[in-house]
């Protein structure tokens, strides 16, 4: 399972542009609330969900599979899944809702999938709305998709120097406020690295349109920004 | 570090007794100390605590217990801040930071010695200096004028009592009255500051008293953010403010601060309030360390030690550095890199480049923030701008709504990555 996972992974990282043409750039909520119903024999979500045949979805972006307290009914497949890493975000619901059987062998979801990546990316449209984290960063992960900038994938797998970047981000420090604080400028601690990375590149080519950050990155090299990623992202 | 002999062979001499001790353990906790507990002061004392994780020694030497900055200081007289949130105390450093802070003033370094001298009594030694002393003014800049003269014609460009006293007196003009300010040249510490205060004096007038005039008289031909400042006048305060600029006179003035007569350049007019904001120089304590050049300390870009003596960093608004404005964003930035270097000249710690930015925000009325930035470089010479950005003029309200809310994002982050 867990080669799988990542084949899964180095797929949706090395066929980004793919994905920009066939999945559109967040769902719509309403086809999501609608579509719902082919979930709701065995999920609830929102306010008072509980636990019924699946676990109850409020807050699964971001929480790693098989990881709802008091849910006693998960398959083996996806309790390894979850120890082997499976943490839920917009590419891996997209990808067990596709087809539930192919990301994780042996789950006792018994749903054949949506081929649509339309339906899917509407049904995650309508469970992003029961999930707040993270709130300071609309863009990122789990939502962000599709890419905003291609990366190759040499750029992605740059293993950022903590140290370095520790010295680096005494400068957004300046204004990003170091206790996570977000007002008037966004906080910036715990973002998930390779989103600040996708985000760093989409500003320093002057895609993401801010001209503090498009100056700020544009002097920042690959290594720089790998550096300040992994930084930033073992920051509470 | 730079070792003089005797220090070298005492450590020579502990190291070959432990064989395998690095030389920087062999030594006592290398001391730091820094003079001037504002942006760059309070930004390096407290990297340099953080970061060496006890393996230096920092004394902070401020005379004042509660700081006030200078940056917001025109939106407490706009009324968009009270003056007690621009207030800051020193308690975090010394608790949280273990910064031994120092309130009192420094009057004398003796650079054979490294000691710093108080003015309480004592001394206080150090491996390196960290002077940020901000600006002093330059005496006889403007005849009539002298610090003495400051509580009738205020300067109000180092915060607190002067902002204060400035705000009450444009308060009490008379119906109709003049508000003046005469603007410093180049260099000057807040290149926007003076336009800035402009503009929030004008938004205070225009709802307190609108028939007040505010007559600028600058020695400048251009100044910075001009076209987006001159557009905010005209759309916000339109017929209110008059520029003599120095085709007009400008650059000659004197006062009387007695009888509140400004002299442009022979012809005398009587204001109601005169704001007086003198050239400056670097503070008089790099004058005593004997570090300056002309008015200001020169120092290099890489590590923002002195020309004149490496073992002392000069910060901020004294420094003589190259392309960076004097700014407290500008100090914290060089505070930083100046944090890095000492820590790898004391305790072997790794050194990066030197990288600097500095931003400057500023409010034309409510809600009207303008921008101005770049990015900065070390080379041997200077510091060199990299690259840069300016606000536009006719921009939208919602753009200039969320920059206003960035600056009021960075106050909060600057203040918090100074005082912790």
């Amino acid at each position: 399972m867990s080669v799988r996972l990542s084949a899964l992974i180095v797929a949706a990282l090395t066929s980004a542009a793919a994905a920009q043409e066939d999945t559109a750039p967040l769902g719509d909520t309403d086809r999501g609330a609608d579509l719902w119903r082919l979930c709701a024999g065995c999920h609830q979500v929102g306010e008072g969900a509980k636990n019924r045949v699946g676990p109850q979805l409020n807050g699964v972006f971001g929480r790693k599979a098989a990881a709802v307290e008091d849910f006693t009914r998960y398959s083996e497949g996806i309790q390894r899944a979850g120890n082997d890493g499976l943490v839920w975000s917009f590419r891996t619901l997209d990808a067990y809702l596709e087809n539930p059987k192919a990301l994780v062998s042996g789950t006792n979801m018994g749903f054949r999938g949506l081929k649509d990546p339309q339906d899917r990316a509407d049904v995650i449209a309508y469970l992003r709305i029961y999930s707040d984290n993270p709130q300071n960063i609309p863009e990122s992960a789990p939502t962000a998709v599709p890419r905003e900038v291609e990366l190759a994938p040499e750029i992605l797998a740059i293993v950022g120097d903590p140290a370095y970047g520790e010295y680096l981000s005494s400068e957004c420090q300046t204004c990003h406020q170091r206790d996570g604080d977000n007002d008037g400028i966004p906080a910036i601690n715990n973002w998930p690295e390779e989103d600040f990375v996708i985000a760093m590149h989409a500003y320093k080519e002057k895609i993401r349109p801010h001209p503090v950050m498009q100056m700020m990155a544009s002097r920042l090299t690959d290594e720089e920004i790998a550096a300040l990623a992994a930084y930033f992202g073992g920051l509470d | 570090m730079k070792l003089n002999r005797r220090t070298f062979l005492g450590a020579a001499t502990a190291a070959s007794a432990t064989l395998a001790a690095p030389m920087v353990k062999a030594q006592a906790t290398p001391r730091v100390v820094v003079v001037g507990g504002g942006t760059g002061g309070a930004t390096a004392a407290r990297y340099l605590a953080k970061d060496s994780n006890g393996e230096i020694d920092v004394t902070l030497i401020e005379p004042t217990r509660t700081y006030y900055t200078c940056y917001f200081s025109n939106l407490y007289i706009g009324g968009f801040r009270e003056l007690n949130s621009l207030a800051h105390s020193y308690g975090n450093l010394a608790a949280e930071y273990g910064i031994n802070v120092v309130h009192d003033w420094a009057v004398g370094i003796d650079r054979d010695a490294k000691t710093v001298s108080l003015a309480g009594g004592g001394a206080v030694p150090y491996d390196r200096l960290v002077l940020s002393p901000g600006i002093d003014f330059v005496e006889g800049a403007i005849p009539g004028w002298d610090v003495k003269a400051q509580n009738a014609m205020p300067h109000a460009y180092k915060a607190g009592s002067q902002t204060e006293l400035l705000k009450r007196q444009i308060e009490a003009m008379p119906e109709g009255g003049r508000f003046a300010m005469i603007a410093p040249p180049n260099p000057y510490r807040c290149p926007p500051g003076p336009y800035e205060r402009i503009s929030m004096v004008a938004h205070k007038l225009k709802s307190e008293n609108p028939t007040a005039k505010i007559l600028l008289i600058d020695p400048k031909a251009k100044f910075s953010k001009q076209a987006l400042f001159e557009e905010g006048w005209n759309r916000h305060y339109a017929g209110m403010i008059e520029r003599v600029g120095p085709d007009f006179g400008g650059a000659n003035v004197s006062v009387n601060p007695a009888t509140m007569e400004v002299d442009i350049d022979g012809t005398v007019e009587k204001v109601d309030v005169c704001n007086v904001i003198p050239a400056q120089k670097a503070g008089r304590i790099c004058d005593m360390a004997g570090i300056t050049e002309g008015n200001w300390a020169p120092v290099s870009g890489h590590t923002m030690q002195s020309r004149v003596d490496e073992n002392i960093h000069v910060l901020g608004d004294a420094t003589n550095q190259g392309d960076m404005p004097k700014s407290g964003f500008s100090a914290n930035s060089q505070a930083k890199v100046a944090s890095m270097a000492i820590r790898g000249a004391l305790t072997g710690s790794r050194v990066f480049p030197a990288k600097f930015s500095n931003t400057c925000w500023s409010l034309i009325d409510t809600n009207d923030g303008v921008k101005v930035g770049a990015t900065y470089e070390a080379t041997d010479e200077k510091i060199a701008k990299v690259d840069g950005f300016i606000s536009q003029t006719g921009e939208d309200a919602a753009l200039r709504k969320a920059t206003f809310e960035e600056s009021v994002g960075w106050y909060a982050g600057i203040t918090s990555d100074m005082f912790g």
